[in-house]
């Protein structure tokens, strides 16, 4: 498994030194141009824009999710068929979550419709095809990330704990804020990191949701493989995406702590 | 009262997570082609069954994704047993690494590695390649499924077979298999569905013969507005559906 994982690695690292051929190939002078190329504000501002929209949809899944997830933490013996509707969509196609956005969002979707029938507006609303598309896309498909290691670890909260806080005269948000958020942190981790790397990686949801005008890091790396056959500044982009996405991964685990 | 609230706020985020599928497939069964509904309709799956393209790919898709499947399950099942008889941070390392690296990152070391090594061999793009590169994906959600059964097993039971004079290989097939069963066929199911639903790494490496499912959806998503495709999504979500009720079935038995 190291090989099959390392293999494919070890030669995007080569390529990422080597310089483009004629025909889309790569060739020898070795260079670190490619890594010089993410430098250029073009490029620099696409993978801001990348963390940007990764860091917001991780923000909307936490606030989105922790409400959810206590619910289900405390749902008595229903907590397995709450938690399978969860875990259920993740199962189906992301891809075909994603149409699911695209036929509801489009300017003939079904949003626009409805609107239009009921005589709110005239023009259809440019509800696809920019940034938000892209987040809710996002959040849709990566809210049980957030949510499964959140209820894993409200699930093994104490309830003698909370009841302590009120006893003291906690009021509600106060044990929320000063007792259950601090020890729900590990969960807050696991979530953060299982959603937003990810999301900065992704290309599907801002290929079909973003259209061609939210490039990011993910879309700009597919374009370097194929449309403009620039492999080793594709390569490039690539590793400088596993390399935010692993500073991710280290800053935020703690030691000793499962991610899974 | 506060119950309450948290209650509706639940019914809101269910809505959010399944609304959307429901959507598509309601409107799978209506007769007009726009987002309005004017009656009930199964034109748009009659028109799937007419797909040549369709029908073609689904095929290619079971191919690859049962084909992937056999493969990754035995052999995360063995990397899993192995990584738990002798600990190793190198392993356990690039396990950690396949599943923080993004699709795409994959996708084209994959095909890097692929166009490498045709400078060797005389192969091409095609459905080995898809198998292969959907083998190595498939593979680390093999092991961390497996791995976490192991977790709970008792290495005395493993001990005790070996006194009463199993040798090692008995041990494991009569033994620690058995025990792993349900997680297996968990870890099976697991990768079948991220086999038979890729398409980032699967458009990357496959050739002009491979056209899987998803790249057949994908087009048609990106061409616009298609009934058809309302249908064949209601049918994959509601087959994957019924295969994941199955698997949960088998699990808790």
């Amino acid at each position: 498994m190291a090989v099959t994982m390392l293999a494919p690695l070890a030669i995007i690292l080569v390529y990422s030194f080597l310089t483009r051929g004629a025909y889309g190939g790569v060739e020898p002078p070795s260079t670190i141009e490619n890594y010089m190329r993410l430098r250029d504000p073009v490029y620099a501002a696409i993978i801001f824009r990348s963390l940007w929209i990764a860091a917001v949809a991780t923000a909307l899944c936490l606030i989105l999710g922790f409400p959810l997830a206590l619910f289900i933490a405390r749902s008595g013996n229903r907590k397995n068929l709450y938690l399978g509707l969860v875990i259920l969509p993740f199962w189906t196609s992301f891809l075909i979550r994603t149409y699911a956005w695209m036929f509801i969002l489009r300017d003939t979707g079904i949003v626009n419709s409805v609107l239009q029938s009921l005589g709110v507006i005239r023009e259809p609303l440019p509800l696809l095809y920019n940034n938000g598309a892209v987040i809710l896309g996002l959040v849709y498909g990566f809210l049980p990330f957030m949510v499964l290691p959140l209820y894993a670890t409200l699930e093994r909260l104490d309830p003698s704990l909370l009841e302590a806080a009120a006893d003291l005269g906690a009021r509600p948000r106060d044990t929320l804020v000063r007792v259950i958020l601090p020890l729900c942190a590990p969960g807050i981790r696991a979530g953060a990191i299982l959603t937003f790397v990810p999301c900065l990686g992704t290309y599907l949801t801002s290929d079909l949701l973003g259209g061609s005008k939210t490039v990011l890091i993910g879309n700009l790396v597919q374009n370097q493989f194929t449309a403009s056959r620039d492999w080793p500044f594709g390569a490039a982009l690539s590793l400088a995406l596993m390399a935010i996405a692993i500073g991710v991964l280290f800053t935020v685990r703690r030691r000793g702590e499962e991610l899974l | 009262m506060k119950g309450r609230g948290l209650a509706l706020y639940a019914l809101a985020a269910y809505a959010f997570l399944h609304v959307p599928l429901l959507i598509l497939a309601i409107f799978s069964v209506n007769s007009s082609r726009f987002a309005v509904w004017q009656g009930f309709s199964l034109q748009w799956y009659r028109a799937v069954a007419d797909d040549s393209n369709l029908i073609e790919s689904s095929l290619n898709s079971l191919i690859i994704a049962i084909a992937a499947t056999a493969v990754a399950t035995v052999l995360g099942t063995l990397a899993a047993y192995g990584l738990w008889k002798r600990a190793s941070s190198w392993l356990s390392g690039s396990l950690y690494l396949s599943l923080v690296t993004p699709e795409i990152v994959t996708g084209v070391s994959l095909l890097a590695l692929f166009q490498w090594t045709f400078r060797f061999l005389h192969l091409r793009l095609g459905m080995h390649t898809v198998i292969l590169a959907h083998v190595g994906f498939s593979l680390a959600y093999v092991v961390v499924v497996v791995l976490a059964r192991l977790r709970n097993f008792d290495r005395s039971l493993e001990e005790a077979a070996l006194d009463l004079g199993a040798t090692e290989f008995e041990t494991f097939w009569r033994v620690t298999l058995p025990y792993l069963g349900p997680a297996i066929a968990a870890a099976a199911m697991l990768a079948f569905t991220v086999s038979i639903d890729d398409y980032v790494i699967t458009s990357l490496v496959a050739g002009v013969d491979s056209q899987t499912l998803p790249m057949v959806i994908y087009a048609m998503a990106r061409r616009g507005v298609n009934p058809a495709l309302n249908a064949v999504s209601t049918l994959i979500v509601f087959g994957l559906g019924v295969l994941v009720l199955l698997s949960e079935r088998l699990r808790r038995a």
